[in-house]
């Protein structure tokens, strides 16, 4: 257990040290990093002072080493419209992000899973293709689209939900309900896909020869063999949920990250959408490990090594 | 055996393969209904410029946010009514949908050529690129990618060959990760180490021998990327930093259309459910070659990153 929880980890430290040199390596290639952290009001002065205050005008390897000196000190700089640390400025936005994240995952979850087992429990019915079309629907709405359509029937219309902003709970369902009704909908098919090659497994046919009853056989055998790569996703999905919901947070003008890194970006403020990126890169990461470490929890297998993956 | 049949007799082979695929993809109701809906999709859209009544841009404010109708106004039929500069939203839409296909086929085949390059090379030479090349692929899908992509058009200034090369960089991980796994398995096959014995070389086999043999793979891969680039699009287009006016795009046209859904509901609703027809059928399509090309590849479109969130 020990030495997988070790490759792990150094897996993801090095997927993190990956993500800062990409994120280098755009910030050099896009253009001048002077110009883009100075903003549209830089004079050639201006210009210069960034370039030595900041090491641009060292050599690149050199830049390399510094940046990622900065990184892991936790100095992501200073944003330049709101003259904050953008630390502080993520740190005051990831609360909104991580109350909506748990929201879409409850509801991916409560929605997701049950649907994708009554249609795999009941394969080939009307219930099953019924089911799956209501996912397949669901997996080809896009989010800004169904955003909008439930702002005019819930907002507009009816009248009964807020239409944006951050508030109570009756802020959080049209947000969660877009940002959770797509991951649900995949989720559905994964855990139909996973249930049913599960039930065609030998032990499924032994269980259910000697007689015991289906509900047994699907809530004892079935679902916990099947809930592997249901976790693996759901853990995906939650990682990049934690990251920053772009677009949602946009079109509910929901206050988290993904609206800070858009509107930072729309300023033009580099050290802002720098930090949401690499402090969204790495959630993710730490997400992914945590749900690799419950594998073993779930599957003995994996925890004695006999596995390897 | 398919693989080796494949591998030594390619051009007779693929042309008796290609014929009965066809014949499969249109074999049951779904399949036949998918093939239709995508041609009238593609006739609609690249047959714009022939179909369209009037001129997507021209603006008539005299019958700005005219109602869908059959009645003439002003002189002009407007069959899915008018935006707020009066133009004809049947044009916009159709003109859209062309401009969403053509970036989802300029953007799949980049995603995949690199991809599957990437995944060839360093499943077959193996050794540290290989190893390398897969943090790579792990530290990019990490990245919150939608954040980074407007990041990156908002640093190169937005244009149609910016959108399209994000959307490629941003598509290869996926092709790259699953090729190099199947690349693993092929190279222990008994063809290639009788090609090894006979003297052929390492890049000869790579593109004879290797590369067939995870073409359908790639068909699979590629076809499920499609509804997920063209909801990048849109998405892109949305939040302002896709495809500028005066050409017009769906997403684009849902962004305008924020201001006004109190008064035109048409104009959400419209290019929304154009986005979302397109979206299905391409969902539905992928569904259907992968069940016929690789069954095996059920649960990999739930690992990619969510574009359009």
């Amino acid at each position: 257990m020990t030495a997988y929880l070790l490759r792990r980890l150094s897996y993801s430290l090095i997927a993190f040290w990956g993500v800062l040199t990409i994120v280098f390596t755009l910030l050099h290639l896009t253009g001048d990093p002077a110009a883009l952290l100075a903003g549209d009001l830089a004079t050639p002065d201006i210009l210069q002072q960034i370039r030595h205050s900041y090491g641009l005008d060292q050599p690149l390897p050199v830049q390399y080493v510094q940046f990622l000196g900065q990184i892991v000190r936790g100095n992501f700089g200073y944003s330049y419209r709101q003259s904050l640390p953008v630390l502080e400025l993520i740190g005051g936005h990831i609360g909104p992000t991580i109350e909506l994240a748990v929201s879409a995952l409850v509801v991916t979850v409560l929605i997701g899973v049950p649907l994708g087992v009554i249609a795999g429990a009941n394969r080939g019915s009307p219930v099953d293709t019924t089911a799956m079309l209501a996912s397949l629907f669901g997996l080809s709405i896009p989010s800004f689209w169904l955003g909008l359509m439930l702002i005019i029937v819930f907002g507009v219309l009816l009248g009964w939900l807020p239409v944006s902003g951050y508030g109570g709970l009756n802020h959080l369902i049209m947000p969660a309900v877009v940002l959770g009704g797509f991951e649900a909908a995949q989720l559905s098919r994964l855990t139909r896909t996973g249930l049913l090659e599960v039930l065609a497994q030998d032990y499924v046919r032994t269980a259910r020869a000697k007689g015991l009853a289906q509900r047994l056989v699907l809530i004892k055998h079935a679902l916990r063999n099947a809930a592997l790569p249901v976790l693996t996703i759901v853990g995906l999905g939650f990682g990049r949920m934690l990251g920053g919901a772009v677009v949602v947070e946009t079109i509910f003008a929901w206050p988290g990250m993904g609206r800070l890194g858009v509107q930072a970006v729309l300023a033009r403020d580099f050290p802002v959408v720098l930090g949401t990126v690499v402090i969204g890169a790495a959630i993710f990461l730490v997400v992914n490990f945590l749900v690799d470490m419950s594998y073993g929890w779930i599957d003995p297998r994996l925890r004695t090594g006999a596995s390897d993956s | 055996m398919a693989g080796l049949t494949l591998a030594f007799g390619p051009a007779r082979a693929t042309r008796k393969r290609g014929r009965g695929f066809l014949r499969r993809l249109t074999g049951n109701t779904s399949g036949w209904v998918t093939c239709a809906l995508l041609v009238v999709l593609f006739v609609a859209g690249f047959g714009a410029s022939w179909i369209v009544p009037y001129n997507p841009s021209a603006q008539d404010l005299v019958v700005a946010l005219h109602t869908p109708s059959l009645s003439p106004a002003n002189g002009h039929v407007h069959l899915l009514g008018t935006d707020k500069l009066g133009r004809d939203v049947l044009s916009r839409v159709l003109v859209g949908l062309r401009v969403s296909l053509s970036v989802a086929f300029a953007v799949v085949p980049l995603s995949a050529a690199v991809g599957v390059a990437m995944g060839v090379l360093s499943g077959y030479m193996g050794g540290h690129a290989d190893l390398a090349l897969m943090r790579v692929v792990d530290a990019q899908m990490a990245i919150p990618a939608l954040l980074l992509m407007i990041a990156v058009i908002a640093a190169l200034g937005p244009g149609l060959v910016q959108i399209v090369g994000v959307l490629a960089i941003a598509g290869w991980p996926i092709y790259a990760r699953v090729i190099w796994s199947e690349v693993i398995g092929l190279r222990q096959r008994e063809f290639v180490a009788a090609a090894t014995a006979v003297g052929v070389p390492n890049r000869r086999i790579m593109i004879r021998h290797v590369a067939p043999n995870v073409l359908p793979t790639v068909i699979v891969l590629a076809t499920l990327q499609l509804p997920i680039v063209i909801v990048s699009e849109a998405a892109l287009s949305f939040l302002g930093l896709g495809i500028q006016p005066p050409t017009p795009s769906l997403g684009q046209m849902l962004a305008e259309a924020q201001d006004v859904i109190w008064q035109a509901w048409w104009l959400p609703v419209i290019p929304g459910a154009m986005i979302s027809i397109v979206v299905l059928v391409f969902n539905l399509l992928g569904d259907r070659v992968r069940d016929i090309l690789d069954p095996r590849l059920r649960g990999i479109a739930y690992t990619q990153p969510r574009l359009g969130r």
